[in-house]
């Protein structure tokens, strides 16, 4: 257990120091602009809430934008590796050859 | 011919919603090639669509993320993810991203940031292009006079085995990319690598994917699996940051998304019939495009830019897909001749 600890001692150290740096990485400073969704133009209801929240509640948009990427992208990739699964194809070993 | 053009809640533009599904493809496609997010061609590509600036980035970053989520599910089936080196990695990547926007914070302060920012930009490419093609002209050499490095055959450049003798404690072992090393060979180069992302303000699959290889000695298929999986955590946490800020369009990432689902199983199954130096060459025509381009936009020939841009993802994403369905075309056809035969 001890040993475990040691090595992941490192990262343990290194993780809250770093987190606001990440957007900087995740593409520039963006301009301090505020840009209000019109919601007196949506008719469907599931957009006028996302819509509704965006204008509303920044920190819970930013909560919906990461949980619903993440429960699309894993939907997708289980939902794709089901069909290709049905091709006939060997998804789960192949040969590593540098040249 | 209104159905083509999907209203945007956020941003309140009409975009033309097949030129979404086949950025989301195109880069599904290379991404999973080559293991990384593609920030570089997704953020012209919306913009060229119609996307407000402001909109592109951030929305960019949020289908990186689940882009990377649909790579990675099926790299991790080929056993080509290393999740302990991914999660050593990323303590280092995160501590030199912030060193990175220090750096560039202060370059703000004094006013030099973007031609510095640009040229060391261009810089990098020029130099991550060199390393590939000199790679590339050793082990084309090597393979000549007969000479093999292993079990994976003939590698050019093999600095990694001179940083594998550095012997300071704790040492690991990585089973999946088959390297035991210093933990802090790896926490170190993805620090230098995530410093220099930060730096740039780039999400960093293109600094530490060569970098895996080279410097680390991952194979190259584990650094492609292994290096999305990176991608994936710093692109939910990118969404997260820019969500706050207002800058995601969530409908745009969705309808990215579905194409980029394809174009994924396209570009991860190819790399079980490319060799590893056809990715490696391929990236470094890949870097190349990028770093002409960077060059062009910095003299304002913008237009010259994003055509090389955009032809330079159209032909390799054909030449993925060429790799891939002929390698499956040929799979099938041995299984059946094996069935035949039976």
């Amino acid at each position: 257990m001890r040993k475990r600890m040691w090595k992941l001692l490192p990262l343990i150290l290194a993780l809250p120091a770093v987190l606001p740096g990440l957007a900087w990485a995740a593409g520039g400073k963006a301009a301090d602009l505020v840009v209000v969704a019109d919601t007196r133009v949506l008719t469907n209801s599931v957009l006028y809430y996302f819509a509704d929240v965006y204008n509303m509640n920044p920190t819970l948009n930013a909560v919906w934008a990461v949980v619903l990427t993440a429960i699309y992208g894993s939907f997708l990739g289980f939902f794709m590796d089901f069909l290709m699964s049905r091709t006939g194809l060997d998804l789960k070993s192949r040969k590593i050859v540098e040249h | 011919m209104e159905w083509l053009y999907m209203h945007m809640p956020i941003s309140g533009v009409n975009i033309f919603w097949p030129g979404l599904v086949l950025i989301g493809f195109s880069v599904g496609v290379i991404g999973g090639f080559f293991g990384m997010g593609g920030a570089w061609m997704v953020t012209p590509g919306l913009n060229i669509l119609g996307f407000p600036m402001a909109f592109a980035i951030g929305t960019d970053m949020a289908h990186i993320a689940g882009k990377s989520m649909i790579s990675t599910v099926r790299h991790s089936k080929f056993g080509n993810v290393d999740y302990k080196l991914g999660i050593v990695m990323l303590a280092g990547t995160m501590v030199g991203i912030e060193i990175g926007a220090q750096i560039v914070m202060w370059l703000e302060r004094i006013g030099l940031v973007g031609s510095v920012v640009r040229w060391v930009y261009v810089g990098f490419l020029a130099l991550i292009a060199w390393m590939v093609f000199y790679d590339y002209a050793k082990a084309v050499g090597k393979k000549k006079k007969g000479l093999t490095d292993g079990e994976h055959g003939t590698e050019g450049v093999t600095w990694y085995k001179t940083l594998h003798k550095i012997n300071i404690p704790p040492m690991m072992h990585f089973p999946h990319a088959g390297i035991t090393c210093s933990a802090w060979l790896p926490i170190m180069v993805s620090m230098v690598t995530g410093m220099l992302a930060g730096f740039l303000g780039i999400g960093g699959g293109l600094l530490r994917m060569p970098a895996l290889i080279y410097l680390i000695g991952c194979p190259t298929h584990i650094s492609v699996g292994t290096d999305l999986f990176e991608v994936m955590i710093s692109g939910l946490y990118g969404a997260f940051t820019f969500a706050m800020k207002g800058r995601i369009e969530m409908v745009a990432v969705f309808v990215m998304l579905t194409g980029a689902a394809i174009g994924a199983q396209i570009g991860t199954i190819a790399t079980k019939y490319a060799k590893g130096y056809g990715i490696r060459v391929a990236f470094g025509l890949a870097v190349l495009a990028c770093m002409v381009s960077i060059i062009l936009k910095q003299f304002k020939f913008n237009a010259p830019a994003a055509v090389i841009i955009l032809g330079a993802i159209a032909a390799i994403c054909l030449w993925i897909m060429k790799i891939m369905f002929q390698g499956a075309a040929q799979e099938l056809r041995e299984k059946k001749a094996g069935a035949g035969q039976a």
